[in-house]
């Protein structure tokens, strides 16, 4: 092996090292030891309890119906950005970050100011008989809004690195484009668009600011699982709050373990191409 | 075959006339409804009161306060995580040493975990009900409901912003130029800054701008830590839920469009330092170093 001749290992490990015990593992460590202090029954009984299965379950039918929102939207804008060329382009381009850059609260508000039924869209849809504000469509929404670019983003640079030669080649074979898409170019394209809806559904389960604003939080019905955290907290039942943020932080690890799997397998399958 | 005899390029799938605008037409529409839309109703809302009520919102000592210390976490979270960024990719992406890739994992964990579950996890380890809770209120040093806990909290969610830009691009430069400015004599911090910086100036500018707008925009976890105290410890987002909640939406609306402007300057600042090349090696290499 070559020695390394580089200065500097001890100081930039070790901030780094202090810095992620401090900053990221202690934390999680003491929220993972309050949650387990409670002893299994007790544990049970507070994240088996109906109000949070209730949560639990309009957080992830939520987060499902948005992500499968930007499965499809999140991929025809990649196309549309990457295949096309159109004024104005690049100013939407950039608008897809707007998610991402915008405070949660400051869309929250925008988005419950929209839809409430005397909103610019709440009041059209409430002619029709769409309620969204203060439903869990709302919710939904919500989680469309903040998740949008993260579709977008992981499948953007595999469409534009995709080889031309490989559709040519199809397309010599007499295939229709829609057979293309669906047997060429989707193929290649679901290892990113995986990776995508792994990180959309992440970012949805956790949401809090832009949601609450729109939701109604209605326990049993509107109440997101983050948001029942914060009540259990304004409670002062800590215990509560430590518990069901546990089932949240188990969620998250589950999903950090899926993404990088899926990045893992991605990795695979160019490097044998 | 006409591609050959013509020497254009072919139609590429999708590129038939009709679909190509009825593809555009259609996400361009989705798209205003569900991007542009909500930014509009932000300046509409802030002014649907008039000039005078935006004016007063924006210069009420409330408001004022929540603005300065917005900007005093961001001042204090933004370099320390600047700092932590650079340390972390020199470490990761000079040196080999066991144990590099759950380091990688451990400093993306922020980016999964709901900003609720990190303010809950503060609490339970400086609040009276945590581990050094008890303690420090002996000493009556206040880390929660103060400004340090904001700090704390802003620099949980933002841990990874620095980082996930630098190490793609300091893997992907590679050693030689650093060992060739050490084996010549140069001092670690004389490498660093005369070698090293210049190659990554844009890239770490790209991550302190998006930690930037995080910092000022965090929300959920610095709800959890702030105490919500109007006029001590309201950033600026808690001074929009506060107002909301005061059905004085139009003061919302008004403290809600300064963050707009830096979230709009945030994406004018991304695409002019996209130019430069910065966030390039990241989206290229992320599959691989996560895998890594």
């Amino acid at each position: 092996m070559r020695r390394n001749v580089l200065p500097g290992l001890r100081l930039s490990l070790g901030v780094t090292l202090l810095y992620v015990s401090l900053i990221v593992v202690l934390p999680l460590a003491a929220l993972v030891f309050k949650a387990a202090s409670l002893g299994l029954g007790d544990y049970w009984q507070i994240v088996s309890s109906p109000r949070a299965l209730a949560s639990y379950r309009v957080t992830v039918l939520a987060a499902l119906g948005a992500t499968l929102f930007n499965l499809v939207f999140g991929l025809a804008l990649a196309w549309v950005l990457v295949r096309y060329r159109f004024p104005g382009r690049r100013i939407v381009d950039a608008m897809v970050d707007l998610p991402f850059a915008l405070p949660t609260a400051v869309a929250g508000i925008a988005l419950t100011a929209l839809f409430t039924s005397n909103g610019v869209f709440g009041s059209i849809l409430s002619d029709v008989g769409i309620k969204v504000a203060y439903t869990p469509l709302g919710i939904m929404i919500a989680m469309c809004f903040t998740s949008l670019p993260f579709i977008v983003r992981t499948v953007q640079p595999v469409l534009e690195d995709l080889d031309p030669a490989l559709e040519e080649a199809a397309q010599s074979l007499g295939g229709s484009d829609g057979a293309i898409f669906r047997k060429v170019i989707l193929p290649l394209l679901t290892p990113a668009l995986l990776a995508g809806v792994s990180l959309s559904f992440a970012r949805s389960l956790g949401e809090f600011g832009a949601i609450i604003f729109i939701a109604g939080n209605q326990p049993m019905s509107t109440e997101i699982t983050a948001l029942l955290i914060f009540i259990r907290l304004e409670e002062y039942d800590y215990q509560a709050a430590a518990a069901i943020a546990s089932v949240l932080l188990l969620a998250a690890f589950l999903m950090l373990a899926v993404t990088n799997w899926l990045q893992a397998r991605a990795l695979r399958y160019t490097v044998r191409n | 075959m006409r591609a050959f005899r013509t020497g254009r390029t072919p139609p590429r799938v999708g590129d038939g006339p009709f679909f190509r605008r009825a593809l555009i037409g259609a996400v361009l529409i989705v798209g205003a409804f569900l991007i542009l839309a909500p930014l509009l109703i932000i300046g509409v809302e802030a002014f649907a009161k008039g000039w005078q009520v935006y004016r007063d919102t924006i210069l009420h000592p409330d408001t004022r306060h929540a603005i300065m210390l917005t900007v005093l976490a961001a001042l204090i979270a933004v370099p320390v995580n600047t700092a932590f960024g650079v340390a972390a990719a020199w470490a990761i992406t000079k040196f080999d040493f066991r144990g590099k890739a759950f380091l990688l994992v451990v400093i993306e964990i922020p980016f999964s975990v709901s900003p609720i579950v990190a303010g809950v996890a503060y609490l339970f380890v400086y609040g009276l009900q945590g581990l050094f809770g008890p303690t420090l209120d002996a000493y009556g040093i206040k880390i929660l409901f103060a400004i340090p806990g904001i700090v704390l909290a802003s620099m949980f969610v933002t841990a990874p912003f620095v980082a996930r830009e630098l190490i793609p691009l300091m893997q992907a430069q590679g050693r030689d130029l650093e060992e060739a400015a050490a084996s010549l004599g140069a001092s670690g911090w004389r490498t660093f800054f005369s070698v090293t910086l210049p190659n990554i100036k844009w890239a770490l500018l790209y991550g302190v701008v998006l930690c930037n707008a995080r910092v000022m925009g965090e929300f959920g976890a610095v709800s959890v830590v702030s105490g919500n105290i109007r006029g001590q410890t309201n950033t600026l987002p808690l001074h929009i839920e506060l107002l909301y909640h005061d059905y004085q939406a139009a003061g919302a609306f008004a403290s809600a469009s300064i963050l707009a402007l830096i979230a709009v300057f945030t994406i004018i600042a991304k695409v002019a330092l996209e130019r430069q090349g910065a966030g390039r090696v990241r989206q290229a290499a992320n599959p691989a170093e996560n895998a890594s």
